[in-house]
């Protein structure tokens, strides 16, 4: 059974092969867990059912999160990318209102999908929702680039870390939105390679970003960097398939990634203590919120 | 190696899969460790839990799942309120988390059941909803809930090991894994087995006939799959 910490040994076995990543991470998890591909295959389009809803639903008008804080971030960015020019351009500002709005979803407590955590859910529904639409993909082409997204995530995750508390953000929206561009890449016809390299891309973008959630709550500037992680994972996606390549090798770059998680003072993970999380303005909110 | 599924998915009521996802399945476990249903917890928060447990609704999730809620639960929102209603007592208290070799993200959890029964459950949300119970009463631990499992305190005597594995066997439930743990101080021994199937209350009780042992308690996993 193919097996491997190296997302470069997943890219050069998938090149062997002539096959996308996410055909080798779904035989890899049929043959962990023992279970047939189609199984695993509706696992993972229910869980695509209750990302689109958190995107429609997101975009809509009338959410409040229970603090307060937020709830309009992706009906106005929605709003403005319908109905105006863009100075970004319309699929990154459909894909920044798409993952706002699944970010409002969630700090009202409301149903979505982690991915690979809650605070970074609205990255790759956003990303995968947006590209699919530019490019006309099919259903099975998102599934498909979900599985892409997993593969990566999982490997990240090993290295590296997936959350907060232990990497900052670049632990989450970071590597939702490294895996994302290699699953937008794989979704839009690009090679592995190019999907690797759409991740490195994508990660350097992002080393040391904190985690410092205003009040301790996953929504400033949690939501707002969902919304910067979906363009970037779709910018990293399109440089890739321009032919650009990280200097840096993706295994490379999730291991600085470790590195500089380790080296972050507690203070920036998750713990409210510093950053953003300690502006005058950040605790006067806090204050107003929890007395 | 983990599955696809630890990094997409939970299914969840936000907002933080590692604060409420993961501490609801917290909650869940203790339930299931205690064994009945609990009517007092006294629940202490450390590392992140404790800085910023009600802006993420950690104390809301933590209680949904001493309530039996899964993590998509809608009613998370509310446990708090609900725990009044079904009689249970809670009380949240924080530490720092500088002793802690573990997870910053780390709760122990005293509960009292209907009976007077008492257990100490701890345990760490790891990211992404994963959780792994580090201590269970007197006992270190590592489980992660994925599998049912059978946890069997006993008397350190030959042959006590194959009356429960027996017992499991005889009843077409295939073992996953067996470990032995040993007490801090003391001479007992905790018996911890991973199960591919659930155990019965029926099975459980014939467990509980087996020799030398002192106290068997069984943990439903945490959902695995139930969008």
């Amino acid at each position: 059974m193919f097996n491997t910490v190296s997302i470069m040994e997943l890219i050069k076995e998938a090149e062997v092969r002539k096959c996308p990543i996410w055909e080798l991470v779904l035989e890899q998890e049929a043959a962990q867990q023992q279970t047939p591909k189609g199984e695993l295959w509706r696992r993972m389009k229910s869980y695509w059912q209750v990302m689109s809803e958190a995107v429609e639903k997101g975009t809509q008008p009338g959410h409040r999160s229970l603090s307060g804080l937020s709830g309009q971030e992706g009906f106005l960015m929605h709003e403005y990318a319908k109905n105006r020019p863009t100075l970004s351009g319309t699929a990154s500002s459909l894909a920044a209102a798409r993952a706002m709005g699944v970010s409002v979803v969630n700090a009202s407590m409301g149903k979505i999908v982690a991915a690979p955590t809650a605070g970074s859910c609205g990255i790759l529904p956003a990303v995968l929702f947006t590209a699919a639409e530019s490019i006309g993909a099919s259903e099975k082409q998102i599934i498909g680039a979900i599985f892409t997204a997993a593969g990566l995530g999982k490997i990240i995750d090993e290295v590296a870390s997936t959350s907060g508390a232990q990497g900052g953000c670049q632990a989450e929206c970071g590597a939702a939105a490294g895996m994302a561009a290699a699953a937008a890449v794989e979704m839009a016809g690009g090679t592995p390679t190019q999907a690797g390299h759409a991740a490195a891309l994508c990660l350097k973008s992002i080393m040391g970003l904190v985690c410092d959630p205003v009040a301790g709550l996953v929504e400033i500037p949690c939501i707002k960097r969902n919304a910067i992680g979906a363009a970037n994972a779709l910018l990293s996606a399109d440089m890739a398939l321009a032919g650009i390549e990280s200097k840096i090798p993706i295994d490379e770059v999730i291991g600085a990634m470790r590195e500089v998680g380790d080296l972050m003072p507690s203070a920036l993970k998750e713990t409210a203590r510093g950053g953003l999380a300690n502006t005058p303005t950040a605790r006067a909110l806090e204050k107003e919120i929890f007395g | 190696m983990k599955s696809v599924f630890d990094i997409i998915g939970p299914v969840m009521i936000g907002p933080s899969s590692s604060h409420t996802a993961g501490a609801a399945r917290l909650g869940k476990i203790a339930r299931s460790v205690l064994g009945e249903q609990p009517v007092r917890a006294e629940i202490t928060l450390f590392g992140s839990f404790a800085e910023t447990y009600r802006g993420h609704g950690t104390d809301r999730a933590l209680v949904g799942g001493l309530l039996g809620m899964n993590t998509d639960d809608d009613r998370i929102k509310d446990a708090l309120d609900i725990a009044g209603l079904e009689g249970l007592t809670v009380q949240f208290k924080t530490a720092d988390s500088a002793d802690h070799k573990i997870h910053p993200n780390t709760a122990g959890i005293a509960l009292t059941g209907l009976t007077g029964k008492q257990v100490y459950v701890e345990g760490s949300s790891i990211g992404g909803g994963n959780i792994l119970i580090t201590r269970i009463n007197d006992f270190e631990v590592g489980i992660r809930g994925k599998f049912p499992a059978i946890l069997a305190e006993h008397y350190d005597r030959p042959g006590v090991i194959g009356g429960v594995t027996g017992t499991l066997g005889e009843n077409g439930i295939n073992i996953a894994s067996i470990k032995m743990v040993r007490q801090f101080r003391g001479a007992n021994n905790l018996m911890v087995i991973e199960t591919d199937q659930l155990v019965s209350d029926f099975v459980l009780q014939k467990i509980r006939e087996q020799p030398h042992l002192i106290d068997v308690i069984k943990i439903e996993p945490v959902e695995v799959y139930d969008v």
